[in-house]
């Protein structure tokens, strides 16, 4: 077996714009591989082609040119594609827009319901995905009155009874507040150290970057920068070129380093300035 | 004093077995020109409130007075405070619905029933202070903007009734850093030229601690903190307990100086931290 479990090759994706007819290019020649049980973040300003990343990465789009391959299987094989959705699930930005049912057991069984399984494996499968995210105990609760952290657990939940080996996750902690972004940011790290989930994660929120594994650096389709956080979050010039931020911790060094103190320059957390000074 | 809210009280599904307060005894006062953050975790009642303030919701008890009428009497002519009290909901964006950008900022001075030489002004107005060129976008649709910029188109659409209070639920929810900054940048433009009072909801206390000059916490529906940032944001255990947070700079100096190291910890920007640790490095090579 292999050990990659996403592999883009070349990919290109053109789409007409509603606007002047003219031919977009929103992903332009992507390769890349992504291991499995990597946590992988990916970083851009709106519109610089992330979340049509995503979308390539689990076949809910095709690519314009090059090949997309989840855990070997091309997405562009159309027998694949249910074997695709089951390896590689996806969790959006607004947790409303994903819960389809009225109890949240229903909610999270529906995925496997709909591949056929059998109910007693879907019993375990739900029970197991609830008690990862933590919300056994609220198994029976309608989902509408849960917690927006709690709804997008919930979503979590639907997508890991699905089995999948890979979680991908368009900015889902955007519209949640302080609490409910700790509360799956949790679940996020959980799944991919207990559960060994390869993890591609697509956010705004820097504090979130730092604990990826690798983090990707998107602009205009194309990746500009790759590297581990601490590697990313050093070049603030360039960062802040791409509109993007940095931690406030480690702007006090790259600030502090410009006012002549000789500081090491790979900060990315509290406890690590706190020893360096 | 452009804002005196006594006593207030709202009760959700009031005598049901779903029976919950909101809002439990509110007492507030507000300043014309008062730049405020209003923060606190979701269902604390913050969204409530803000629904208080134009009318959208009626109190179960207590009263809101705003420039000078009490707007819980029941002959109050709800339109004239609608347009002194200006709301921007979340994810603005959402509720744009005319065929063009001019169309849609005009759609509520229009109802006003202000002449077209004013409507065409304040639509020029307002488009300028959230940073839209008029001539290159006005006849365009909202829809083809950006999600950054149907925010401005939305926002512009309030300002164009002027408001003496405009109220801004989470502005920057789902922008982009960029994207965020430059809202932000607007909002304070607009504070710095129109002097109006603005009430700000947010979760990002760096914005909030870049932005307000009083930051009001709301808990279980009970106002819990009202203060200057610096006061509040010293406050990083009870913040930290009522589910919120502070500033990482904040924290961080917070904890350094809990390490035994003479700074002052109250910081709220990276500046101010860098100025503080620049003497702090200073003394320690003096001494």
């Amino acid at each position: 077996m292999s050990d990659i479990m996403i592999k883009a090759d070349n990919v290109t994706y053109e789409y007409k714009s509603l606007i002047d007819d003219n031919i977009h290019q929103a992903v332009k020649e992507i390769s890349l591989e992504v291991k499995k049980g990597e946590f992988l973040v990916i970083l851009g300003h709106n519109g610089s082609g992330k979340s049509t990343l995503a979308k390539l990465m689990n076949g809910l789009i095709m690519p314009t040119n090059g090949n997309v391959y989840v855990a070997g299987m091309d997405t562009q094989d159309e027998k694949n594609i249910w074997n695709i959705r089951e390896k590689a699930g996806m969790v959006f930005q607004n947790p409303d827009n994903q819960i389809v049912a009225t109890i949240v057991e229903e909610d999270v069984a529906f995925g496997p319901e709909n591949l056929g399984i059998d109910p007693k494996e879907i019993r375990a499968r739900v029970d197991k995905a609830l008690e990862v995210v933590e919300m056994t105990e609220y198994k029976k609760h309608a989902p509408h009155l849960l917690s927006g952290g709690q709804k997008q657990r919930v979503g979590i939940a639907g997508i890991l009874a699905m089995n999948p080996d890979c979680i991908i996750l368009d900015e889902p902690t955007a519209m949640l507040d302080p609490i409910g972004r700790i509360e799956v940011m949790n679940t996020i790290k959980k799944l991919n150290k207990n559960e060994n989930k390869t993890i591609i994660l697509i956010t705004h929120y820097m504090d979130e970057a730092v604990e990826a594994d690798r983090i990707l650096v998107m602009e205009q389709g194309q990746i500009v920068m790759e590297g581990c956080p601490r590697n990313i979050f050093k070049q603030v010039d360039k960062i802040k070129e791409l509109g993007l931020d940095v931690p406030q911790v480690t702007e006090l060094v790259y600030e502090l380093r410009k006012a002549g103190i000789n500081l090491k320059d790979d900060i990315i957390s509290i406890e690590e300035l706190v020893e360096l000074l | 004093m452009i804002m005196k809210i006594n006593n207030l009280n709202y009760i959700y599904n009031p005598n049901t077995p779903f029976e919950k307060k909101a809002l439990d005894n509110i007492n507030l006062e507000i300043n014309e020109g008062e730049f405020i953050g209003l923060i606190g975790h979701t269902g604390s009642g913050k969204s409530t409130l803000v629904q208080h303030l134009n009318g959208l919701i009626k109190p179960s008890s207590g009263a809101i007075i705003i420039d000078g009428v009490n707007i819980t009497d029941k002959d109050v002519n709800l339109k004239e405070i609608r347009q002194k009290v200006g709301l921007v909901f979340q994810y603005p964006e959402h509720q744009l619905f005319e065929e063009t950008i001019y169309k849609d900022i005009a759609f509520g001075p229009k109802n006003l029933g202000l002449s077209d030489d004013e409507v065409d002004k304040r639509v020029k107005e307002s488009m300028e202070l959230v940073g839209l060129d008029f001539e290159a976008l006005k006849d365009r649709s909202p829809f083809e903007l950006s999600g950054g910029q149907k925010r401005r188109v939305a926002i512009a659409g309030v300002i164009a009734m002027k408001p003496k209070i405009l109220v801004l639920d989470e502005p920057t929810a789902g922008l982009d850093p960029h994207g965020r900054d430059e809202i932000l940048g607007e909002i304070q433009k607009l504070y710095d030229k129109e002097g109006i009072t603005i009430i700000l909801v947010s979760h990002s206390m760096e914005d909030i601690a870049k932005l307000v000059q009083r930051i009001l916490v709301m808990h279980r529906g009970k106002l819990e903190m009202d203060g200057k940032p610096r006061e509040i944001f010293k406050k990083v255990d009870e913040l930290e307990n009522l589910g919120l947070g502070v500033p990482q700079i904040t924290k961080f100096m917070k904890i350094f100086k809990e390490k035994g190291n003479h700074v002052n910890d109250d910081i709220l920007t990276v500046h101010e931290a860098k100025e503080e640790i620049l003497k702090f490095l200073r003394r320690k090579k003096d001494a």
